[in-house]
């Protein structure tokens, strides 16, 4: 695996979970699961994330709170939407003030179903990230070539 | 000859060493806690990572003041390892440290500012202890030059054992350790996201990671300093110093939790004046 692969630092972000996704998130840091063996690490910093996990639906709040954490982060980066509520809005999905998963708002790249998710389909997620991660650093480091050229 | 060997040697290794340092760092912390942590050359990566990513720039001062804590730092540690004036490598670290928190104050983010705020209570904190220490390296040894230091007869912490103390106090601070991680943290999740760091990114980011790498093997060398003397063995007690002081570090590191500002510079502020103060004032008395 090559430079971002080997180092991807998380950003969580809680748009409107029922915390149960949440807890399964800080579990994939406690020492039965460890990501840190994976190199990642759970940033709080937009600025110094290259994945951004999302848990729970976006609402009419949150929208524009997910808009600009993703514009924050620096390319290449990935969006992974963790939980059944993330992906699709699941059982809020008919509230009234969801809108939906959180691809209506911004683009996700993987989505891991579940509900909760388990740390283990969430590890998965990111693994599976790592790997659309690197396409997009390819690509970002062609343009950057092509940029100078 | 030899000095000039001696600060090339240390501008190239010191980024290597220290990133190798950080990533043992990671792996002792990582099974206090009982997990397997990453692997040692994670910190490579992390940097190798850092400077492929997007630049973002929040301002067109950051990173210019970025790069003049890495200069202003690699100036200072070339200072210690070229054997010239501890007093002076001692003002060019602080110096350094006043250009890492113009770069965090630079940007409009109120956790940076926060955080440089923080920093220059920490450096209030340390700062007593790192000027008293070079008056207690000129009262055991005779000389500010550490070209003369490493030449005495005997270690310079016969004389000076409070000194030590004191100074493991302050290389907390230095090294971000915890209790004393105030302005920012190594750990994921503290109250101001990542403090002073919060708005640098990708390259920026790189730069100051560099900068910490020197830092933190000018510290290591000043410990050193410590333990050298005209004999040839002293340095191997030097670096075993070195590295059961870094392994203290990371043991307080992860036995402590963060205190308040206020609990930080009284408890420096005592054990500087506890230490190095008593530990000066006999030197006086006895010279
Ligand atoms: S998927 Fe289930 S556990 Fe996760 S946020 Fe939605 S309702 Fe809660």
């Amino acid at each position: 695996m090559a430079k971002l692969a080997k180092s991807p630092w998380l950003l969580h972000y809680d748009a409107s979970s029922c915390n149960g996704c949440d807890i399964e998130v800080l579990d994939c840091t406690t020492p039965r699961f460890d990501i840190e063996r994976f190199g990642i690490i759970n940033t709080g910093d937009p600025f110094q994330a290259d994945i951004l996990l999302i848990t729970g639906g976006v609402n009419a709040q949150c929208e524009s709170v997910v808009k600009q954490i993703y514009s924050q982060m620096p390319d290449p980066k990935v969006v992974v939407a963790v939980g059944i509520c993330a992906c699709t809005g699941g059982v809020f999905k008919d509230c009234y003030n969801i809108k939906g998963g959180v691809d209506t708002v911004i683009p996700v790249d993987v989505y891991v179903p579940g509900c909760a998710a388990r740390p283990q389909s969430i590890i998965d997620g990111v693994v599976k990230a790592l790997e659309i991660l690197q396409q997009k650093r390819d690509a970002f480091a062609r343009s950057q070539k092509s940029d100078k050229s | 000859m030899m000095r000039v060997l001696s600060v090339l040697l240390f501008l190239v290794l010191a980024p290597l060493v220290g990133a190798l340092l950080d990533g043992i760092d990671r792996i002792i912390s990582a099974r206090m806690q009982g997990r397997q942590g990453p692997p040692l050359l994670q910190p490579f990566y992390d940097l190798a990572k850092l400077f492929s990513k997007q630049m973002v720039a929040v301002n067109s001062v950051q990173m210019l003041l970025n790069l003049s804590y890495l200069f202003f730092l690699a100036v200072a540690g070339a200072m210690l390892f070229a054997g010239a004036d501890i007093l002076m490598c001692l003002f060019i670290l602080s110096t350094a440290d006043m250009f890492l928190v113009m770069a965090a104050s630079s940007d409009s983010s109120p956790f940076a500012t926060l955080g440089a705020g923080r920093e220059m209570i920490q450096m209030m904190a340390y700062e007593p202890l790192t000027l008293l220490m070079a008056v207690g390296f000129y009262l055991a040894t005779g000389s500010f030059h550490v070209g003369d230091i490493i030449q005495m007869p005997h270690s310079a912490v016969l004389a000076m054992p409070g000194f030590l103390v004191g100074f493991f106090f302050i290389t907390a601070i230095k090294l971000r350790k915890s209790p004393f991680d105030l302005s920012t943290s190594h750990h994921a999740h503290q109250e101001m996201v990542k403090g002073i760091t919060t708005e640098m990114s990708g390259p920026t980011l790189g730069i100051m990671t560099v900068a910490e790498y020197y830092e933190m093997i000018l510290m290591l060398g000043i410990v050193a300093l410590f333990f050298l003397d005209a004999h040839w063995w002293s340095w191997i007690i030097a670096i075993v110093a070195c590295l059961v002081i870094f392994f203290l570090e990371i043991l307080w590191d992860n036995v402590s939790a963060r205190v308040k500002w206020e609990q930080m510079l009284g408890s420096c502020w005592g054990v500087t004046l506890l230490t190095g103060g008593l530990n000066a004032l006999i030197l006086m008395l006895i010279r």
